[in-house]
């Protein structure tokens, strides 16, 4: 993406509380119509960054542009920006109606655009019928679909929201994201999501932004995050993994060896261009990557190694094995339960010795961080 | 969970051993909750059932100065005479009148300067903010009585406030304000302050700030999301620091008759002359009953629409 056709340009932001620093010079890019993703655990920065950018924050240094304007000194309620608050801060003595054409309020329209707005809203949130309800009588779901309509009001040019499906239960979780993501392309305003559930990221976002400790660890669509994580901290963060120390043995048409002692083999695996023999590496692999066999492998050198099943999480369509290697280290697998098998008839049981193997591009090298 | 919660309770409940169960009797309940209701009875009631047997006597030269009526005709009469005055005399309604309107002006204040106060001490931080507190509590550490006096130093024709403005030339004689319904004002303002604070504060804390920052991120500037959000849900807050201050400003008597004129004199001056210059008990009394009713009434009827308008919602 070249700068031009970004939308929002955050700048080398930074903001300290104090001594503490919530942002850490931080530059991001987001263009126009995207879902993008801040994801972290809690106190990485990602909601100081939302509340920089709706202006209830002011930069220690740095810029925020939103579509070529410098928002610097832009107070929040003239920003082309709405908020949907985590705690979705509806107003209580209002009802639905009044909530939702709260911003509409003040904005030079006539009463029936002004009604005629309100209810296109009610339509898109299919909240016709509560319109007359305060929030405190709408059930957890039904707050949520007031808290968007009411931040889609003004038709901002950019939506933030704050932990959007947070507060509600993992049904009606599932079933908002993908009215979310529905509302979204249907209006196509740019949202960007702040989280810290890295499956609601994965699933919501074209593209996501891992931070931690007020630093962006890594921007990439879920697929670059997941697959091809460029640090120790994404790979571990998003999703689970087994990792590794080793030290690379020899590099050759951009493939690598790596021998790692704990995990007692040696690991074959594609490497960028900047990795040479000698360098100190993590190397990784999925759990889901990973084949568990009680037969042996051609190679029981290279990305193959033995152990014996310690444990075994059985999920109904998957399982997790947890394998105990000669160095004492654990190993997770994770195979997806393709056959429909007794239980006495399982290839692979409590206390086998089992052989590890994977393919050589799924192991993922990690260069020592600075 | 709260459904987790009860089966546990009850399931525990049952393998409770007898002295649980004794304490647990339904009993202590009732006398527990009896406790303010025999309170009300002994102190309120009681009283007001004395005050009202007084009103409809005869007043009399005797000790106690009056006399119970016996017959039906005789409490008539009575209740004709003593409640007649309250409606012939001018002094009375004219003192009703006063109080209302002095308890109201001052409320009035109070909240106009108790809100700011309330809101600042709300929006400040930890340690400032009990320093605050502490602050507005500070006054009630001295005698009210004290107080109050000590505004009659500072308020007199040779006090502190008319010496400093005479120092400094702003004025060339010095000003009354003692003897004048200023200086009741004053009092009263000064006097009622922290209770019109506290419930503000109170309320205001507990306000969500992401409220006000919705509002604003809605489009409106500080100044409409005061008037949109802050304060609408701030009114239960001035009612009660309202009534705080409004119910005992009315019935005021010390800061009138300290600090106020002779001339227009407020109710709780003209109840205290009736019982003790006029030893007239039987009008003091329907003077007090009055003055009650003129009180709780109101009360009672703000309490019934605002316990149905949280019904209806």
């Amino acid at each position: 993406m070249t700068a031009d056709d970004s939308f929002i340009r955050i700048e080398n932001v930074t903001k300290k509380f104090g001594e503490f620093v919530a942002v850490d010079n931080v530059s991001l890019d987001i263009s126009k119509g995207e879902l993008f993703a801040l994801l972290g655990g809690s106190g990485c920065g990602k909601t100081t960054l939302l509340r920089m950018l709706a202006g209830f924050e002011t930069p220690t240094s740095g810029r925020i542009i939103i579509d070529g304007q410098d928002m610097g000194d832009v107070q929040p309620f003239n920003r082309p920006v709405n908020m949907m608050f985590q705690s979705y801060a509806l107003f209580p003595h209002m009802n639905v109606e009044k909530n939702i054409g709260y911003g509409l309020k003040h904005e030079a329209m006539s009463d029936g655009e002004r009604k005629q707005r309100v209810s296109e809203l009610l339509d898109l949130v299919q909240l016709g019928q509560f319109a007359a309800r305060k929030p405190h009588q709408l059930s957890g779901g039904q707050r949520q679909r007031v808290a968007l309509a009411r931040a889609l009001a003004k038709s901002p040019k950019v939506l933030l929201l704050d932990e959007p499906l947070g507060a509600l239960d993992k049904k009606l979780r599932e079933q908002t994201q993908f009215e979310l993501i529905n509302i979204q392309e249907e209006l196509g305003v740019t949202f960007i999501v702040v989280t810290h559930d890295q499956e609601e990221a994965m699933t919501l976002a074209s593209r996501i932004a891992i931070m931690d400790r007020g630093v962006i660890k890594q921007v990439g669509t879920p697929t670059d995050v997941y697959e091809f994580p460029t640090s120790r901290f994404t790979a571990d963060f998003i999703g689970s993994i087994n990792l590794f120390d080793g030290t690379v043995t020899s590099v050759k048409a951009g493939k690598a060896r790596i021998n790692a002692a704990k995990a007692g083999c040696t690991f074959e695996a594609p490497v960028s261009p900047g990795i040479k023999s000698g360098d100190a590496v993590g190397v990784a692999v999925r759990p889901e990557k990973i084949s568990i066999s009680r037969s042996r492998p051609k190679s029981t050198t290279v990305n193959a190694v033995q152990g014996e099943v310690l444990d075994l999480g059985y999920f109904g369509k998957d399982s997790l094995y947890r394998v105990k290697l000669e160095s004492g280290e654990l190993i997770r697998v994770n195979r997806v339960n393709d056959q429909r098998v007794e239980e006495a008839d399982r290839q692979v049981d409590w206390d086998d010795k089992v052989w590890l193997t994977w393919d050589a591009n799924s192991a993922i090298v990690l260069p020592e961080e600075p | 969970m709260s459904e987790l919660a009860g089966k546990s309770v009850s399931s525990s409940a049952t393998q409770r051993s007898g002295f649980q169960r004794w304490l647990n009797r339904n009993g202590w309940r009732k006398i527990v909750a009896g406790i303010p209701y025999f309170w009300l009875l002994l102190f309120f009631l009681a009283p007001f059932f004395i005050v009202m047997v007084i009103a409809v006597s005869e007043a009399a030269y005797s000790i106690p100065p009056f006399k119970i009526p016996f017959s039906w005709e005789a409490l008539q009469a009575n209740i004709a005479t003593n409640f007649g005055y309250l409606i012939n005399d001018s002094l009375y309604y004219t003192g009703y009148l006063n109080s209302l309107k002095i308890a109201a002006i001052s409320t009035v204040f109070c909240l106009l300067l108790g809100y700011p106060m309330a809101y600042g001490i709300a929006r400040s931080s930890g340690a400032t903010r009990n320093i605050l507190l502490l602050l507005v509590i500070l006054p009630f550490w001295t005698s009210f009585l004290l107080r109050i006096y000590a505004w009659i130093g500072l308020l007199g024709t040779n006090g502190t406030i008319n010496n400093v403005l005479l120092a400094i030339g702003i004025i060339d004689e010095p000003l009354q304000m003692m003897n004048t319904d200023f200086a009741v004002y004053i009092g009263i303002v000064y006097s009622y302050l922290p209770f019109m604070i506290l419930p503000l504060y109170a309320n205001l804390e507990r306000l969500d700030n992401t409220l006000t920052e919705a509002a604003m991120d809605l489009g409106s500037t500080p100044a409409r999301t005061f008037l949109d959000v802050t304060l609408p849900l701030s009114v239960p807050g001035i009612v009660a620091g309202s009534m705080l201050v409004f119910i005992p400003a009315t019935g005021e008597y010390v800061i009138p008759v300290l600090l106020g004129t002779g001339s227009s004199p407020m109710i709780g001056r003209v109840l205290f002359d009736e019982f003790f210059l006029n030893t007239d008990w039987p009008v003091a009394s329907a003077v007090a009953i009055v003055l009650l009713l003129l009180l709780v009434v109101p009360i009672m009827m703000f309490n019934h629409y605002q316990a149905r308008a949280e019904g209806v919602e």
